[in-house]
């Protein structure tokens, strides 16, 4: 029950506990009880809108950087995520498998800015051994969502038996 | 050349389709929101759709054997076992077709003599009594009630039979209705089946599509394997209508009179869309799951949604209908259909279209998103209130 009323408002963060309820069959104050103890726990960590960029004109350029990671004993990979993580330029970092050790998103406002960033304050980590930036050109999807102009129309015959 | 003299009779004794009017009222209406379409509003999974894609590359454009590929009929049978534990030889007793309604029909011309009668529990698909009636056949009436929730009843059924009795076409879970019959119902059926020694059309396409309760093949009780004729397809579960890809499984010898029928009609089914099939059965249970959920969601809030407006739905337990009694607003289903249409641009189909003990329902299929689903609702509930 849990996992499905997290499927549900991992989908869609404004769904009222009425509708969940009706969806899953369920009761309203069970699932408002649920959710309340999900975000006490902080599974739900945050309730935000998945927002197409691309739609609205802004100066932003999202970069990710593959970086890795010089170990150093008593210096694990979390640590060196701390110190990642901290600054505010950072939208996300996570822990990798394969050729490198993490990966790290960075905002900014310009192409310029983010090199910069890299070169001042990523490279400079004692334990960082090496970065490749990547800048994003344009987003086809995330976290499940098409994003795209328009919606499709549906082209089913309107009445068949 | 006086047309209407040519023709043959037998089409002349298909009655007109009863939605065909709505056709016309529909092109009339703008904003139109409609509930009364009979297929899914998914498009078919994608690794389903790049399959075929494949397939055409590596150059599969040629005819099957006339049974259909034999990779498919094993995957068929193994999956039929699988799901319904019902065992089947892919060599000799199953019969790839375009669609279940090719195979209906390919039974009912393979089986009906002149004058035999064929059993149909009313609401029914629409195209149970034409196929019969084409056939040769006469289609004999059972009509089942919402108090039964729509499920046929042995009573019923005995009180229709006569010495002409020889087919009985059953369809859950049901379209029109959701309806579904559990183990022990069928086997009261089958019970009668045996009795009167009938031949049984399982028309088991909504197979996949029950919340909750399990669906049973007719062909999985004692005895009734040798007299049934069990149909399935990829339509429904696997969004994969227009692809028209179906079969039917039964013993050999009407297997093989059927597929003589089809080897000289249909040749067989599109290579392309057989290959389809075989991606879905293969690797499709993933993507079956999620949109069964999704109906599952959306059958929960039609049916509040219909019952809190004071429209009284039981609560479908397959397929993707939901089947309102309208009764108490005092219209017959086809002025409430018509005047839905006209006054909210909703559409949905009148229970009579299905039969007669539809009269004074709609069908409402919830294979829509749940947006047009809740749209249409306060549509329907704003209509309610004026009338």
């Amino acid at each position: 029950m849990r996992s499905d009323i997290l499927k549900l408002l991992e989908k869609n963060g404004k769904l009222a506990a009425e509708e969940i309820a009706i969806r899953l069959d369920l009761a309203v104050e069970k699932v408002e009880e649920v959710i309340k103890q999900l975000e006490e726990d902080e599974v739900i960590v945050n309730y935000c809108a998945l927002v197409d960029w691309d739609k609205i004109e802004r100066e932003m350029v999202t970069a990710l950087i593959d970086v890795k990671v010089t170990r150093e004993r008593g210096i694990g990979f979390d640590e060196v995520a701390k110190r990642i993580y901290k600054f505010s330029e950072v939208s996300s970092v996570f822990l990798m498998s394969g050729g490198y050790d993490l990966s790290v998103k960075v905002e900014e406002r310009t192409m310029k800015e983010v090199a910069l960033f890299v070169a001042e304050k990523l490279a400079t980590i004692d334990q960082i051994q090496s970065t490749a930036t990547h800048f994003m050109l344009k987003t086809y999807k995330k976290d499940g969502v098409v994003f795209k102009k328009g919606s499709q129309e549906d082209e089913r015959l309107v009445i068949s038996p | 050349m006086n047309w209407e003299e040519v023709i043959a009779p037998r089409v002349h004794q298909v009655p007109p389709s009863g939605i065909r009017k709505f056709f016309d009222l529909v092109s009339e209406v703008d904003d139109v929101i409609s509930l009364g379409v009979g297929e899914p509003d998914f498009v078919t999974p994608w690794h389903i759709r790049e399959a075929s894609f494949y397939s055409l590359e590596r150059g599969d454009t040629m005819y099957t054997s006339n049974y259909g590929l034999l990779e498919l009929r094993k995957e068929i049978t193994k999956n039929l076992k699988a799901n319904y534990n019902v065992s089947y030889t892919p060599e000799e007793e199953v019969l790839v077709t375009v669609g279940v309604s090719e195979a209906l029909d390919l039974a009912l011309r393979a089986l009906v003599k002149e004058g035999d009668e064929v059993i149909l529990p009313e609401p029914c698909y629409v195209s149970y009594k034409p196929s019969t009636i084409l056939a040769g056949g006469r289609a004999v009436k059972v009509q089942t009630s919402c108090e039964n929730e729509f499920k046929l009843t042995a009573e019923d059924l005995e009180r229709v039979i006569s010495e002409q009795s020889k087919i009985l076409i059953l369809c859950y879970p049901n379209n029109p209705t959701g309806a579904i019959m559990e183990r022990d119902e069928l086997l009261e059926i089958a019970q009668v089946v045996k009795e009167h020694d009938l031949i049984v059309l399982a028309d088991e396409i909504y197979a996949e599509l029950t919340y909750g309760k399990e669906h049973t093949s007719f062909a999985s009780l004692p005895g009734m394997k040798e007299r049934t004729i069990l149909f399935n397809g990829f339509s429904k579960a696997y969004a994969m209508t227009g692809w028209r890809i179906g079969y039917a499984t039964a013993p050999k010898p009407i297997i093989q009179a059927m597929m003589k029928i089809h080897q000289y009609t249909m040749l067989c089914a599109p290579i392309i869309s057989q290959k389809a099939a075989l991606e879905a059965l293969r690797n499709g249970r993933k993507e079956v799951d999620k949109m069964i959920d999704a109906y599952n969601q959306r059958k929960r809030v039609i049916t509040k949604g219909l019952n809190d407006m004071g429209l009284d739905c039981f609560e479908p337990q397959g397929a993707f209908y939901a089947f309102p009694s309208i009764e108490r607003t005092g219209l017959s289903s086809e002025e409430f259909a018509e005047m839905l249409l006209q006054e909210e641009g909703v559409v949905v189909i009148p229970g009579e279209v299905f039969g007669e003990s539809g009269r004074g329902f709609i069908r409402c299929s919830y294979a829509s998103s749940l947006d047009n689903i809740y749209e249409a609702l306060t549509r329907i509930e704003r209509f309610i209130k004026k009338i």
